[in-house]
């Protein structure tokens, strides 16, 4: 089928392979569902190491955008190019599971890969949660059961994770957590992110780049340059772009493996204090 | 021993709860009861098949039920009309159909009560090696089929982005469910089917920690229906198929009552919400 891939494996005689150091290439995408236009001229790399969020209005074509970078739909323009062998682990939005359906932590786990006791525990650890693992699935609270998304797209040991909305339906200190965990992942595993966000607070906290979609890319870039651009602030109104200000001070530098300081590609060397 | 036609019917009759505890527990987590009951209906245009065509009724029955699956999958492509709409337009039209065929057969050689409400105790020895070769070859699809099957239950994007074949596996499991309604007919009747693959399986629901238990303890339950019905029958001399739902019914409620005293004891279970 045109279009389509398995999103465990490379695609199938990739031509030219993704760019050097990229994980995902997407180049003038273009998704259409019956008659629609979707997304249009969409193009983003994702390297390995980066967090990259993807906000927008409800309706924008963020969830599709995730979907086509999956290989879960079809898409009818442009190229998806993805580096060899990459393994992706996916988070998708929150869900519940039937209570009809008994299911342990440990054996939701299990369904991701075959692991065993020791990998689930250390999965578990990672985000956070490692007494949950023999809990019934169906009494994890929102924050506890994102953790456990989180925890099975880890398990297959991912190049890249793709996020859908990680912190919905958490309360704020909970939201700050996640991220915070997303980062820390980002630095212990050194693994490229692709997360979607309603949070404007908590993508600008926690991003090396941020991509404004409405149909098509509206500005992408360093989260200050994002928030101070005039599409931004048409979509999100001006106080969006003023509440970024409270947090830019985590954007002057980012860490290297080994914690290294660096400075930080493309970001304003002052932005504007909020006064 | 096979020479008792009682032994026969309990020989059989396990043989089908075996395989309808995992099939049913699917039904139930994937809520497609309406499915096995229209499948069950369709089952009559089988028999009528069967009995036109002069071939083995099982066979009759299994091609009508292979045949109203891949209607539906066709007519589901549309999306004018809901699922359960089409499947009351599949099962009833077959059954009507069925029983429309069933009166130009020469001198009513059926007896249509012993379809509607099945009739153990005159499981023959074929019947008793389509039950268990079937059977064999529908748990070895099952086990096969269980991580896939389990992963889209619980998320269907989540398992295809996990590289699961959902719309394969999604049809074979529909396959595997006209399979079981063609086995199981003998035992309990196309009107009770359904509640042969459902009712074993909510009774084992508040037993289980895991999907893995829950299809076991459903056999189980469902065996201990079909014995108990059995005997009932034979000692207050009821209908067979009726008695095994009753049976199933008794179960249902111990395991509920069950499950509500293990949840009495505190211990490792987390509060809901906790």
């Amino acid at each position: 089928m045109p279009g389509m891939r398995d999103p465990l494996k490379a695609p199938p005689g990739a031509p030219h392979g993704a760019p050097r150091g990229s994980l995902v290439s997407v180049a003038d995408l273009g998704v259409r569902r019956a008659g629609h236009s979707i997304l249009s001229g969409v193009s983003l790399d994702i390297s390995g190491n980066e967090i990259v969020s993807l906000i927008g209005p409800n309706g924008a074509g963020k969830t599709t955008l995730i979907r086509a970078i999956l290989g879960l739909i079809p898409h009818q323009e442009g190229s998806i190019v993805t580096a060899p062998n990459l393994v992706i682990g996916y988070m998708p939005q929150q869900f519940t599971i039937d209570p009809v359906l008994p299911l342990t932590v440990r054996r939701f786990l299990r369904m991701a890969a075959n692991a065993g006791r020791a990998e689930i525990v250390a999965a578990l650890g990672e985000v956070g949660v490692p007494q949950l693992a023999e809990a019934q699935v169906q009494t994890l609270s929102g924050g506890e059961f994102q953790r456990l998304l989180l925890a099975r797209a880890l398990l297959r040991n991912p190049d890249l994770l793709v996020l859908d909305e990680p912190a919905q339906q958490v309360d704020f200190q909970g939201q700050i957590d996640m991220f915070e965990l997303i980062e820390g992942l980002r630095r212990t595993r050194g693994c490229g992110v692709l997360v979607v966000s309603h949070d404007l607070h908590m993508v600008m906290r926690a991003t090396d780049r941020v991509l404004c979609l409405n149909g098509h890319i509206c500005c992408s870039g360093a989260p200050e340059a994002v928030s101070a651009h005039p599409e931004y602030v048409a979509l999100f109104g001006p106080r969006a772009a003023e509440s970024v200000a409270l947090y830019h001070h985590h954007h002057r530098h980012a860490h290297d493996l080994a914690g290294e300081i660096l400075p930080l590609q493309g970001a304003p060397p002052e932005p504007p204090r909020g006064d | 021993m096979l020479d008792d036609f009682f032994a026969r019917a309990l020989l059989g009759g396990i043989g089908v709860a075996l395989l309808a505890g995992p099939l049913g527990c699917f039904v139930v987590w994937r809520r497609m009861a309406y499915l096995g009951d229209s499948l069950a209906h369709g089952a009559l245009l089988g028999v009528a098949l069967g009995l036109v065509l002069g071939i083995d009724l099982t066979i009759g029955i299994v091609a009508s039920s292979v045949a109203l699956v891949a209607m539906l999958l066709l007519l589901q492509r549309q999306r004018r009309l809901a699922g359960d709409t089409l499947l009351v337009i599949l099962a009833h039209g077959a059954l009507s159909l069925g029983l429309v065929a069933v009166s130009f057969v020469e001198g009513q050689r059926l007896d249509l009560m012993a379809y509607l409400f099945g009739d153990i105790l005159a499981v023959g020895r074929a019947d008793l090696i389509w039950i268990y070769a079937g059977g064999v070859v529908i748990l070895s699809a099952i086990a096969y089929l269980w991580r896939p099957l389990l992963a889209l239950t619980v998320h269907e994007e989540l398992a295809r982005a996990e590289g699961a074949r959902v719309t394969l596996v999604s049809i074979a499991f529909m396959l595997l469910i006209a399979l079981t309604v063609a086995l199981a007919m003998k035992i309990v009747g196309i009107l009770l089917i359904a509640s042969l693959l459902i009712i074993p399986a909510a009774a084992a629901r508040r037993l289980a920690r895991t999907p893995e238990q829950m299809a076991v303890l459903a056999s189980i339950a469902g065996v201990l229906a079909v014995v108990g019905g059995l005997y009932g029958s034979l000692e207050w001399d009821t209908p067979s198929g009726p008695s095994i739902v009753v049976a199933a019914l008794a179960v249902f409620l111990l395991g509920l009552a069950a499950g509500a005293g293990r949840q009495l004891i505190p211990g490792r279970h987390r509060p809901i919400g906790g």
